[in-house]
């Protein structure tokens, strides 16, 4: 049994736990007005908010997320957000009468991205929105109707009264603490872990697999830590990406600027910088910054710890450094950094998966490169690091013909793919590229496309 | 006065709230049965054996439906019935319906069809247009050819002559609606349809075909899409075939909506060219004479791809005088979706080849493109109406006597500071080694009719009641375009009422029949005259009565502000409506409109295709990482026509949304093909359309204010495909950025992903 708030009342659904909020959203509950337009989380049609204990109305993908997820939460639906006596939510207004809708299929997940946006008092609208996409109208007046409310109140019946739901039981397989999940995981180490599931539901939804064994991590707090200290920052594994940025902007803002084109506002929502990890993929953004820096994965089995650099984790395309039964708690980053630049190109800017990942933490010293990681995504079937070119670097001097002589050892580090997202050729190019453009950025060269002005 | 005024979209709060219902979200009976195709895995062979016993026992199936079990002919083709419903063997691409699986659930249904084995015969496949025209593989008749004047002379005798050769990538829709349609049987075997179409009429008549049954057994409605884009013209045929097949086997209401994914692999997309041009001109940048060549890849069928791609012709003049030009069109038939109408109907690839063509003459004599634009333009429709001048005449005969480019290209480059911010680029690109910047007009002018000339016509139904409220109904789909605001707008203007008064209502072949796609830009022209007319006709029977009973003449009975005066008196429309009512006096009336003055020889390619032009143009500016080949659009300025606007602010959003579109079409939205013709980018995690931040950070929209010369409704004209065109100017503005990193004029394809930028920036700075 899952018990959730939606919209204001308490409801009790008797689910699978494979089972969407989207499908019991409009197929048990006929709460129709949130829009399944692309099953996998990309679209932003089904999005809803969905407001935990942090007291953050977040935006959510309905389609790819699993009931047993929102367990103790409140979900508000556009249906939701008017006021119960019918009258429109001041964004609701601004989108009627700004012409913000044009076919309208994508409006109420808009209209719930930006309704969650308002409540909590984000402005930076683009990026807000980069998860929900409209065909019709090129986002201008949707984007406008955002602005003109920013001052707005947000309004009484958006209260979520999480308190109603104290007293509820869990379901078995949402353990409610660390030590609950170790054992359950150790006595059940065929049950399929369940984080953000926001890799994970596309098994569900798009493979058709049917899971009848998982067990959710977001019960559990000490999975949810992040602690700083001195010289590490420990990030327990379920942190989402949203909670990521927040938490490392001030150490690591290039890496936090990247991880702001981490899928998008919804997905980051949901999405644990464990899961990132742990499903392996050769494209994730999180692991080329987090090799870069050395970090380390601390993992556990029922009592049992190991500490783990987190590069030795990815041994080869689908296959980790992970026992049965073991999962990863949290990962601890060494703060020191002296350089330390992360880049991500893709073909579109938001909202996309890398065609290349690569990451650069570098030490400087009178000149001389004194340390040197370097990392890449979507360059291996793993994120791996260029050791020859680390090499290269190390022990050089910072000047331009360092960084082009280097170049070279790319190609010998790597042997790229080419698939849908670039050929095997650009990749390489572009690999190289990033050394001239970490070169450059620490030379004052502008290298920012993204912040250019129009010529007056 | 409703006309002009910027009224919001009539279902505005309906979608802001949720209570918009879509094909989707119509409810079903609990015992309403889901389909799901079965698709092919190979894209050309044949079928051996096919083997659904697993699929027939899968959770939930009812039952399971191949080409072998259909009674009728079940067709989906909109022209040259090719398209089988289900594979009648022959697989002619990857993604090919099969079979139909009827279930008790879309996922058991979607599940089930994963459960076939079958056996092919494969064959190698022809995936390209390169493929296509190596093994001479066409669509029809294969080749069409449109000429004027003597263009091999001309080019031989121009002083300077450049060819060149480029390709233009195809588009998926991407609606944000998937493509679905309802089936619901009816007591005396007839059929009503819900459909997410753009052409119910269609939809009738294959679905009757497909059935047995008599298109008056047939009812199709459709109140709203959530996106079509041209692809919900023909390709929404198959789902309510399959629909209607399954609830004539069952008796039960069946539903079918494709999956994503399932949408991208099966539906068709806009065709991709491959565009040969072969230009002579002189040192001002005058063209004297051009040859295109046209490489279309048609897909497996016919579909609608003949006027596609004779649209795509028909503007390969765009906005420039031709007076020696040929252009020759390839349609090529491979072994992939079948591509269909999109946006603009094969018009942005006709235009974006001499749009191409230009920037390279003036790149070649380093000019200003803007000025080798201007001087090609065609004659001003002002000197051409005070008789100062005779009109010139279009590559296929048509003169043209409204052009406006010169006067918006003027106006545009003044209020955009073209030339001072030109200036500040060239500083920029001196001072800056990795960013480099560019800067593009492009200017449109399409065509407005439908090419195939008796789908011109529509029809309306307007209803009053004697409390003078109004029921008002037409042929045309709303499809977020804001069509059915700015005719009810039409109605209410007509009767000079308020628009709280009309009630607009779902598209219906049992009130309007016979009607024509929603497309070509027409909904608005067609049936708002249409309805027009019908209201024109309620109104003078009303006068005629008021005039009668008031010894008025009907010229001074007015109708405006919800009143009619009848000379010095006044009296409210509904007490007009009354009195009419009282006198036996129909309020109920047809209207029927046929546009007037086409004549189009679609073979010899000579006449007068369209009743007029929309023009528009374009200026964008963008950022290029000279590194990665990013791109990031920093200003665009459009001035666009709308004739007199009907309603400003629907058009301003088609504009913009039109070349956020095109945008798109021509930056990140790739189609990828493995060797195999498994399409690679069927969703939105592969397939990139534009987001919010892709928006040029500077966007201002004007519209040309200036009534149509032509009698069109109101002397609007026509906005839903021709804004798209403008996205052409993204794309020299790229090429424009890129032409900064070496001497001659970059070979940039399209889409220009950062992988095809970075490709061009190589080819420009080793100069091939």
């Amino acid at each position: 049994m899952v018990t959730f708030l939606l919209n204001g009342e308490v409801v009790n659904a008797e689910v699978k736990s494979s089972d969407t909020l989207l499908n019991f959203l409009r197929e048990v509950k006929g709460l129709t007005g949130t829009k399944e337009g692309c099953n996998e989380g990309d679209c932003g049609a089904c999005s809803v908010i969905v407001t935990d204990e942090t007291g953050i109305a977040k935006t959510t993908n309905s389609c790819i997320a699993l009931m047993p997820q929102i367990h103790g939460k409140a979900v508000r639906t556009v249906e939701g957000i008017s006021s119960p006596d019918g009258s429109l939510h001041p964004i609701q207004k601004s989108m009627v009468k700004n012409h913000g809708s044009q076919c309208g299929f994508c409006t109420p997940g808009f209209i719930s991205t930006l309704v969650a946006a308002h409540k909590n008092g984000d402005s930076d609208f683009e990026n807000q929105l980069a998860g929900n996409l409209c065909r019709c109208t090129g986002y201008g007046p949707i984007i406008h109707s955002a602005k003109e409310n920013l001052s707005e109140p947000v309004p009484v019946w958006m209260d979520e009264n999480l308190d109603r739901l104290k007293d509820i039981t869990s379901p078995n397989n949402l353990p409610q603490s660390l030590e609950d999940l170790a054992t359950l995981y150790k006595n059940n180490p065929e049950a399929t872990l369940v984080a953000g599931a926001t890799d994970l539901s596309l098994e569900i939804t798009k493979k058709l697999k049917y899971f009848n064994n998982m067990i959710f991590l977001g019960g559990c707090e000490q999975l949810k830590r992040i602690e700083i200290t001195k010289e590490t920052i420990q990030i327990g594994a379920a942190c989402t990406i949203s909670e990521l940025i927040v938490s490392l902007r001030s150490t690591f803002p290039s890496f936090t600027n990247m991880l702001l084109r981490y899928g998008a506002v919804q997905i980051r929502n949901s999405a644990t910088i464990g899961g990132n990890i742990a499903n392996g993929s050769p494209v994730g953004d999180g692991p080329p910054a987090l090799i870069a820096l050395g970090a380390i994965l601390k993992l556990r089995h029922a009592e049992t710890i190991r500490m783990l650099p987190i590069e030795d984790f990815f041994i080869n395309y689908g296959v980790q450094d992970l026992n049965p039964g073991e999962f990863i708690e949290s990962i601890i980053i060494p703060k020191e950094v002296d350089i330390l630049k992360c880049y991500k190109v893709s073909k579109r800017f938001d909202q996309d998966i890398s065609a290349i990942c690569g990451c650069f933490k570098l030490t400087v010293f009178e000149n001389t490169i004194t340390e040197c990681r370097i990392a890449y995504g979507g360059m291996a079937a793993t994120p791996k690091r260029a050791f020859k070119t680390e090499k290269k670097l190390i022990g050089s001097q910072w000047s331009y013909s360092t960084f082009e002589t280097a170049k070279s050892e790319i190609s010998r580090d790597f042997f790229p793919i080419s698939d849908l997202r670039a050929s095997s050729n650009y990749r390489l190019k572009v690999a190289q590229n990033l050394l001239t453009r970490l070169f450059y950025e620490m030379t004052d060269t502008n290298i920012d496309s993204r912040g250019v002005l129009p010529c007056p | 006065m409703s006309i002009g005024k910027n009224t919001p979209h009539d279902s505005g709060e309906l979608h802001v709230t949720g209570r918009a219902l879509f094909t989707d979200d119509i409810s079903l009976s609990n015992d309403s049965l889901h389909l799901a195709f079965g698709l092919s895995s190979i894209a050309k062979g044949s079928i051996i054996e096919l083997d659904l016993s697993k699929v027939v026992k899968s959770d939930g199936v009812i039952t399971v439906i191949s080409a072998k079990d259909l009674l009728f002919t079940s067709d989906t083709s909109p022209s040259a019935n090719d398209e089988p419903l289900l594979s009648d063997g022959t697989i002619h691409f990857l993604g090919q319906p099969i079979f139909l699986v009827i279930a008790s659930s879309h996922i058991n249904a979607r599940k089930a069809c994963r459960l076939a084995k079958v056996n092919y015969k494969k064959e190698k496949p022809v995936l390209t247009i390169e493929d296509a025209i190596e093994s001479k593989s066409i669509i029809a008749d294969g080749e069409c050819h449109y000429i004027k004047g003597t263009p091999e002379v001309a080019i031989n005798a121009a002083p300077i002559n450049l060819t060149d050769s480029f390709y233009v990538g195809g588009q998926e829709h991407f609606y944000l609606e998937g493509q679905v349609a309802i089936a619901t049987p009816q007591e005396d075997g007839g059929l009503v349809i819900y459909s997410s179409t753009q052409h119910p009429t269609e939809i009738q008549h294959k679905v009757a075909e497909a059935t047995g049954l008599k298109m008056h057994e047939v009812r199709v409605e459709v109140r709203r899409m959530g996106g079509a884009f041209g692809g919900k013209e023909s390709q929404g045929n198959a789902l309510a075939i399959a629909c209607a097949i399954a609830t004539k086997a069952t008796g039960k209401t069946c539903k079918m909506r494709y999956d994503r994914d399932d949408d991208i692999i099966i539906t068709g997309k806009r065709h991709d060219f491959r565009i040969d041009y072969d230009v002579g001109f002189n040192e001002d940048g005058k063209i004297l004479g051009i040859k295109f060549k046209h490489y279309v890849r048609c897909g497996w069928s016919q579909d609608l791809s003949l006027p596609v791609a004779d649209r795509a012709m028909l503007h390969s003049d765009n906005t420039y005088n031709l007076e020696d030009v040929s252009i020759t069109s390839h349609r090529l038939k491979t072994n992939t979706q079948s591509n269909t109408a999109f946006r603009g109907f094969g018009g942005p690839q006709g235009i974006i080849g001499i749009e191409r063509a230009i920037d390279h003459i003036a790149s070649h004599l380093n000019l200003d493109p803007t000025k080798v634009r201007t001087i090609n333009f065609y004659r001003s429709g002002t000197l051409v109406k005070e008789n100062l001048q005779k009109p010139q005449t279009t590559p296929y005969g048509m003169p043209v006597v409204d052009s406006i480019s010169t006067e918006i290209t003027e106006t545009l480059l003044k209020t955009a500071n073209y030339k001072s911010r030109l200036e500040g680029i060239t500083a920029w690109n001196k001072n800056n080694s990795v960013i480099k910047k560019g800067i593009a007009l492009s200017p449109v002018k399409f065509g407005i009719s439908f090419t195939l000339t008796h789908l011109n016509q529509a029809g309306a139904i307007v209803n009053v009641y004697t409390d003078g409220s109004v029921y008002l109904n037409h042929g045309g789909t709303e499809m977020g375009q804001g069509l059915f605001i700015k005719v009810a707008q039409i109605a209410a203007e007509t009767f000079g009422i308020g628009i709280d008064r009309i009630k607009i209502s779902a598209t219906d072949t049992a009130k309007v029949p016979n009607t024509s796609a929603t497309a070509a830009s027409s909904g608005a022209d067609l049936n708002g005259m249409a309805t027009k007319i019908a209201c024109r006709k309620i109104v003078n029977r009303i006068k005629k009565v008021l005039s009668k009973e008031n010894k008025i003449p009907e010229d001074q009975i007015i109708f405006e502000n919800g009143n009619i005066l009848i000379g010095t008196k006044l009296i409210s429309f509904k007490e007009g409506v009354l009195i009419a009512y009282e006198n036996r006096v129909s309020l109920s009336s047809t209207g029927y409109y046929a546009t007037p003055e086409l004549s189009w020889d679609r073979k010899t390619g000579v006449g007068r295709p369209f009743f007029y032009f929309s023009y528009g143009a374009a200026i964008t500016e963008v950022a290029v990482d000279t590194l990665t080949g990013e791109t990031n659009f920093l200003q665009a300025d459009i001035l666009h026509d709308c004739g007199r606007s009907l309603n400003p602010a629907i058009d301003l959003g088609q504009i913009e949304g039109g070349y956020i579109q095109g945008l798109g079409w021509l930056t990140t939205e790739e189609l990828v093909w493995d060797k195999r013709g498994a399409l690679k980018t069927f969703a939105p995690s592969t397939y990139k359309i534009p987001c919010a931040s892709d928006r040029p950070k500077v966007l201002n929209i004007e519209l040309w204010d200036a009534p149509n010369r032509l009698d069109t409704v109101y002397n609007s004209k026509a906005v839903g495909e021709p804004p798209l065109i403008l996205g052409i100017s993204a794309w020299l503005a790229i090429s424009n950025a890129i032409s900064q990193c070496g001497t001659q004029y970059p070979h940039l394809n399209t889409p220009a992903t950062p992988e095809e930028i970075l490709k061009a920036i190589d080819r420009a700075r080793n100069g091939v």
